[in-house]
């Protein structure tokens, strides 16, 4: 394969952030590609800098080199000034290691993490001369291949992707490079596209979409028609079931440019069992399965030693519930290696005093905000989100901040959410009040932000049903909070643009009608619609008007629970019965708690792939709501479901 | 343990790939490779403390250098974090196995050159250098054209040039700030033509893009490499560290030899 770099380097003197296209990264490998290796470019739909530290292409990255027969390099969404520059000079989309041109390689395979870089997905096949969509690759095309959390509704783009794989990656790439490599030496005349998608399909978590045609009825879909025998009924998730035996990344990048996330991340566990009904990541990525904690203290002393990083993230979902938690992170701070100079932080902080006073002994070495995330401004909203955290538990967390030394606080809520009314809405206010308050006491100026985003249903939740808002009521009600929170100085509102919100939602729950609107909203120019400056809600409006469908039948329509949704095909696990069950518990204000710790629900996430929870610990953390739920007689008393009623 | 002194300046290229990085990313990687070193770095004060790195003057992004200087602080680090410790009966072999330990651990194109200890009484990096040496390569006109339009420039009082400076543009005169100019003729990149110059840095530096803005607005630029940064010493000029680690170019009058 020839290398692309003479053509691009005359172009990176006139370009925005030159580092972006140049590779370089401690870690960075340099693979030979030629016969008998399956070729993987991995590609995330969005800048350098927003996709380099994703840690799941990093995973894979790491597992495909290490096979003799796969190599793999990365890509990223060009800006849209290389972009111009790249199509005047006719370079096409190329990787960051050897320059090599993306329809060189044997499968492009995109982490897709949130829907608005969708249009960038198309734009990168384009730019990388891929046949955009499946049905006009040839027997030589590039496969497109898609993975990460938004696969488990992919049919907006089921029109563009071979295959997409549901799930945890680290098993299941080595299986599609086994696939790919045997259908490559199939003598030309022979090999069939179709050929290769029925032995990928033959894949456990491997859906493809061509071998699927959905049904419609007016705004709905009715059902599926299965086109191939070979085609499961139902593409199941597959599942790491010890993160033990995946110790990856061991050698994570570091660019040689600042990035998001700039720092050694180690991923502690994967899943969640909190129950937030909003929170797909939780429902879809369940069991837990900790890392055991002398793997986590030996990646961290090695990843520190490595790259030179003073700060580590202890990546997961909820990482203040690792057992031992306090331990890990003591030693971290306490490694005479480090010469107390390395800080550990937390991507998600569980709202108690007990959590503040941990965050306090490993923040010594920097401090920045502290962030807690109630979601919901009333206790009553947080029983039907199952966000379970007690006002007074969120004060005393305030309180354990403003008291240790923190000045700033920032405080996450969902707008939007089922059974809303505007007083919830204004407790979103009163929260914040009280918490400026509590600071007053012990500082002057205190800042207390509470960040308003607009509640997106998602598929595989409890609250896929849901009628979202419209733009105009979530502006009502952003309106109404700034309002209220006008009189207290030190308290900020901070909103989401409702108008972004609205066209996730249109492909959040989307069905396969989606691809022709997408394609036409990248046609007129709609790239990096998750970029403010570029964001354009009327591409998508127009779009979907010409191909005669509306934004209401994809947001603000409440599906109801007998209705064919189009994921329907496509499982985390989760039982519907379980989902519905949830659903109705939402409505009738009851939460339920961790069933790390407590009875199990049969949500199907453990049942079906015949895997359990793995914890270190069966202890709760102690204190606070978020533990055990002996907290939850301060405030009004929580009716706790165990199992399904009459189930 | 092994000594070395509080203060160190290191000599080294920036070339490669690794030139459309930020002087910020340039920042970043020395405070990477010193941690990895195991160096007992001294730190700034604070909630946020910083290595105490301090650099010459900023290579704008896309330049290559073969002169850029960095100047190392050492301190107190606590016991088992550190493999050396600041003293006075240090070994300037040791300050040179230092330089090149870091190199190694630098990025692919950070190469160390030479490294000397110093005294402390020198004056800072950004103020000391009082010009550039440049070699810069442009396209977008023939040979004849651009030496006349050299020899303008040369032959003009005032040649003033935009520039945006926080936010506003305003109006500079670049004709001070040239110091010497010549055009030498092809370059290394094809089609392109090679200027050598000399550019002061006070008041501010002038960049090489901003050179071609008073040259002609139509050139483009294809490369341009920093070739040495000059400190005025009694009418002559010296490098603040020679490729071959005489510190010699100083106004600090006791440290004409390696510190000491």
């Amino acid at each position: 394969m020839p290398s692309l770099f003479e053509k691009i380097e005359p172009l990176l003197f006139a370009v925005e952030k030159p580092a972006r296209y140049v590779g370089g990264e401690l870690g960075a490998q340099s693979p030979t590609h030629g016969a008998g290796i399956v070729s993987w470019l991995l590609a995330y739909p969005d800048t350098y800098e927003i996709g380099l530290p994703n840690q799941g292409l990093q995973i894979l990255y790491e597992i495909i080199n290490e096979r003799a027969d796969a190599a793999a390099e990365r890509t990223y969404a060009p800006w849209t000034d290389m972009e111009r520059s790249m199509r005047a000079e006719g370079i096409e989309l190329f990787s960051v290691e050897n320059h090599l041109p993306a329809h060189e390689f044997d499968i492009i395979a995109f982490n897709l993490s949130a829907e608005l870089t969708y249009t960038n997905l198309l734009n990168m096949l384009d730019l990388g001369r891929i046949p955009m969509r499946t049905e006009h690759r040839g027997a030589n095309d590039t496969i497109v291949v898609a993975g990460g959390h938004c696969t488990y509704n992919p049919e907006p783009l089921a029109d563009f992707l071979d295959a997409v794989v549901l799930g945890d990656g680290e098993e299941v790439v080595s299986e599609i490079t086994e696939v790919v490599g045997r259908w490559r030496v199939i003598s030309a005349a022979d090999r069939h596209r179709v050929i290769l998608h029925r032995a990928l399909a033959q894949i456990p978590g491997v859906y493809v979409p061509s071998l699927y045609r959905p049904l419609f009825d007016g705004p709905i879909q009715v059902g599926l028609e299965i086109l191939d025998p070979a085609a499961p009924s139902v593409v199941e998730k597959r599942t790491v079931a010890d993160l033990g035996e995946w110790p990856y990344p061991m050698n994570q990048l570091v660019p040689l440019t600042e990035v998001v996330h700039d720092r050694l991340n180690v991923e502690v566990f994967r899943g969640c069992t909190r129950g937030c009904r909003f929170c797909q990541a939780g429902m879809i990525t369940r069991p837990v399965r900790e890392r055991p904690a002398a793997q986590v203290a030996e990646m961290v002393a090695r990843g520190i030693e490595r790259t030179g990083y003073d700060e580590v993230t202890l990546t997961s979902l909820s990482t203040a519930d690792f057992s031992d938690i306090e331990g890990i992170v003591t030693g971290i701070v306490d490694d005479p290696a480090h010469g107390g100079r390395v800080s550990v932080s937390l991507p998600s902080l569980r709202v108690d005093a007990f959590t503040v006073g941990t965050a306090a002994k490993i923040q010594q070495v920097k401090r920045t905000g502290l962030t807690f995330a109630p979601e919901g401004g009333t206790w009553r909203m947080r029983k039907v989100i199952n966000k379970l955290i007690s006002d007074d538990d969120l004060f005393a967390a305030v309180d354990a901040a403003f008291s240790q030394g923190w000045r700033r606080v920032k405080l996450y809520f969902l707008i939007g959410l089922p059974t809303e009314t505007d007083d919830d809405v204004l407790g979103i206010a009163r929260l914040g009040q009280r918490c400026v308050e509590i600071g007053r006491q012990y500082h002057q100026n205190v800042t207390v932000s509470a960040s308003v985003g607009g509640f997106v249903p998602k598929p595989q939740t409890p609250f896929q049903w849901h009628g979202q808002d419209t733009t105009e009521e979530l502006t009502r009600k952003v309106n109404l909070l700034r309002g209220a929170a006008k009189a207290t100085r030190g308290l900020q509102i901070r909103w989401h643009e409702p108008a972004a919100t609205a066209a996730e939602g249109i492909v959040s729950r989307g069905d396969r009608r989606l691809g022709a609107v997408l394609e036409q909203v990248w046609r007129s120019g709609g790239t990096f619609q998750e970029w403010s400056e570029h964001f354009d809600l009327s591409k998508f409006t127009q779009a979907l008007e010409d191909h005669g469908l509306s934004m209401e039948d994809y947001t603000t329509r409440v599906r109801d629970v007998d209705e064919v949704l189009p994921w329907d095909h496509l499982s985390a696990g989760l039982h519907k019965d379980f989902l519905v069950g949830e659903y109705h518990d939402s409505i009738a204000e009851v939460g339920v708690e961790d069933c790390r710790w407590t009875p199990c629900y049969d949500c199907g996430a453990c049942t079906t792939f015949g895997i359990e929870h793995v914890v270190a610990s069966n202890e709760p953390p102690a204190g606070g709501s978020q533990g055990t739920g002996q907290g939850l007689d301060l405030g009004v008393p929580v009716p706790v479901s165990l199992g399904r009623p009459g189930g | 343990m092994r000594q070395i002194p509080a203060r160190m300046r290191v000599r080294y290229t920036k070339t490669g790939r690794i030139r459309y990085t930020s002087q910020r990313d340039n920042a970043r990687a020395w405070e990477r490779a010193l941690r990895r070193a195991r160096l007992p770095v001294a730190y700034s004060e604070g909630f946020s403390p910083r290595p105490l790195l301090s650099f010459s003057l900023a290579l704008p992004t896309g330049c290559e250098s073969q002169a850029e200087y960095t100047d190392l602080r050492f301190g107190h680090a606590p016991e088992g974090a550190a493999d050396f410790e600041v003293g006075t009966s240090w070994d300037e072999g040791d300050v040179n196995e230092i330089a090149h330990r870091l190199g190694e651990l630098l990025p692919e194109g950070l190469d160390v050159i030479s490294a000397c200890s110093l005294l402390g009484s020198e004056g800072s990096l950004q103020e000391e250098v009082t010009s550039c040496s440049w070699i810069v390569e442009v396209a977008g006109m023939g040979a004849t054209e651009l030496t006349e339009r050299v020899e303008s420039l040369l032959g003009a009082a005032h040649v003033p040039i935009e520039r945006v400076r926080k936010a506003k543009k305003v109006t500079d005169d670049l004709r001070p700030s040239v110091l010497s100019l010549t055009m030498e003729g092809q370059g290394a990149s094809p089609g392109a033509l090679r200027l050598r110059a000399e550019l002061a840095t006070k008041p501010r530096g002038v960049r090489p893009a901003e050179l071609l803005g008073g040259i002609d607005p139509t050139l483009t630029l294809v490369r341009a490499s920093r070739t040495a940064q000059w400190i005025e010493v009694e009418g002559g000029r010296l490098e603040p560290l020679t490729a071959d680690g005489r510190l010699l170019g100083t106004t600090a009058p006791q440290a004409t030899e390696c510190g000491r």
